[in-house]
């Protein structure tokens, strides 16, 4: 059970924050989600990936999905589009484009299906 | 007898005394003139196995003050002690150690800060913090700076506190000076300091927690400011009640101030730190002259105790406030007056309150200074803005 209930804290009077700001629960960076922040998003070539974890081991957001030891995504919910998977990819696999556009283009795309 | 020895020591001493007293968990400490014979008299006492306390060397006053509220993030009691420069490299991470409501005791050794450079006594350096959220307790002398510190950590660790304290003493004129000091006995002191219960531990695997976390979502940090204010508030009442419980153990009380023939003055001084017993020699003078005038010594700085104080003053329709740092504001006031003019704004009966600045860069504060100050009042003989005691003002 939680013990930091925060569904109303945007309503919380200045006497009910526990003091010294802590955060009485652990785990909690996964709901804090800093997507929000990306102003470039990475791309990823399915071709040109051979899953070889280097951007998974180097994320600093740990965004990079995998499953069965493949790659296949990004969390971007946490992804802050730092650029660091794209850096390192020794394959040129993942590109970092603008969010705004990238953004634009999937709700084209949506709206398109 | 609760005095065990009485004893003729500097300042620094009698405060590392206080310090071993308290045995703190943690202290993490740098030294800087003129407060390094605190933390060498501590360091020696921990390496003689006196006190058992974690002592950390660290590489400077960020690091030290960054140390200890690591520290007592981990629930531990954590002291640290700076001066001047020091202090103002510990900047920012005195808003964190108040912020996050950590009870950490240092004792400042006020000197001044540069430019130009110097060693000496004014109070720039704490006065310039005094809006960190930390609690400050200015002292007289020794004997106050070894009672303050006990009484710091009492009032710092109060439940209904939790914000750290600092306790000044003037640099050189009580840091190095040696005066007696009556030191009390370990157990009363530590039994009167008591346990320290900490409000949050992040040693704990049991109730994981985190601390300095970013408010950046939900936007708190007004209303987190809000609480801090009410628990400075709040300090003011147990700044009383520690005093007065240390006046029952100890043999003297403790407020937020202290009166001198002030009951019949017609007139009256304001000083804190050591000028104010200067202050006192000079109006014990001054009534000999036959001229009423009286003093208060203002203890307690940080919270301000603006309705006491008025209440204390209401009968001097003439009040001079001797500050020793300056605001800069391009008019009249240090802080001390800023802060005294403000309180009496709401009072019934305002008096005329008079701008003194004196003894910048530790510059002597003499009697017959402040016997001036006391006339200039009486005689109602005293310049627009700020009276500058002590400056060289005419070229020979």
């Amino acid at each position: 059970m939680s013990k930091w209930d925060i569904k109303d804290i945007n309503n919380w009077s200045w006497k009910k924050h526990p003091l010294g700001a802590i955060i009485p629960e652990a785990g909690t960076a996964a709901n804090y989600k800093t997507g929000g922040w990306r102003a470039l998003r990475p791309i990823r070539d399915e071709e040109k990936c051979n899953h070889c974890l280097i951007c998974f081991i180097l994320c600093p957001d740990t965004s990079i999905i995998v499953e069965d030891e493949k790659v296949t995504g990004f969390n971007l919910q946490h992804c802050k589009g730092c650029g660091i998977c794209a850096y390192e990819c020794p394959r040129d696999a993942i590109e970092i484009v603008d969010e705004a556009e990238a953004a634009s283009q999937e709700n084209q795309e949506r709206g398109n299906a | 007898m609760t005095i065990t020895k009485s004893a003729a020591v500097v300042g620094t001493d009698a405060v590392a005394e206080a310090m071993r007293q308290i045995e703190p968990d943690v202290v993490a400490a740098y030294p800087i003139t003129p407060q390094t014979a605190i933390v060498e008299t501590f360091a020696t006492m921990v390496a003689n196995g006196e006190v058992n306390t974690e002592m950390v060397n660290v590489e400077s006053e960020h690091s030290a003050l960054s140390a200890c509220i690591g520290a007592a993030g981990g629930g531990a009691r954590v002291m640290t002690c700076t001066s001047s420069q020091g202090l103002a490299l510990m900047w920012e991470m005195l808003y964190i150690a108040s912020g996050l409501r950590l009870p950490i005791v240092m004792p400042n050794v006020n000197r001044t800060l540069s430019a130009p450079i110097n060693i000496h006594c004014d109070h720039s350096d704490s006065m310039g913090a005094r809006d960190s959220g930390w609690i400050q307790l200015y002292s007289e002398n020794s004997q106050e700076a070894y009672e303050n510190t006990i009484q710091a950590a009492r009032i710092a660790e109060n439940k209904e506190v939790l914000l750290p304290a600092m306790v000044l003493l003037d640099g050189f004129i009580i840091s190095h000076g040696t005066e007696r000091v009556d030191f009390y006995e370990d157990e009363k002191v530590r039994n009167f300091v008591g346990e320290y219960q900490p409000p949050y531990t992040m040693l704990d695997p049991e109730n994981p927690i985190t601390v300095g976390a970013f408010d950046g979502l939900y936007g708190y940090f007004f209303e987190f400011k809000r609480a801090q204010e009410e628990a400075m508030k709040n300090a003011l009442k147990v700044v009383k009640e520690v005093g007065e419980e240390f006046g029952e153990k100890f043999g003297k009380n403790y407020g937020y101030f202290e009166t001198y023939q002030l009951e019949d003055a017609e007139v009256a001084l304001i000083a804190l730190g050591s000028g104010a017993g200067t202050t006192r020699a000079a109006v014990q003078q001054l009534r000999e002259e036959g001229l009423k005038v009286g003093m208060l010594k203002l203890r307690l700085f940080r919270p301000f105790p603006a309705e006491e104080l008025v209440k204390a003053l209401s009968h001097v329709p003439v009040i001079g406030v001797l500050d020793r740092s300056l605001t800069f504001s391009g008019g009249p006031g240090g802080p001390v007056w800023q802060e005294i003019r403000s309180a009496f704004y709401d009072a019934e009966n305002k008096p005329q309150i008079v701008s003194f600045a004196y003894g910048l860069g530790g510059r002597d504060f003499s009697p017959q200074q402040a016997k001036e100050a006391g006339r200039m009042l009486v005689e109602g003989n005293f310049p627009e803005g700020t009276c500058y005691l002590g400056l060289k003002e005419e070229d020979n």
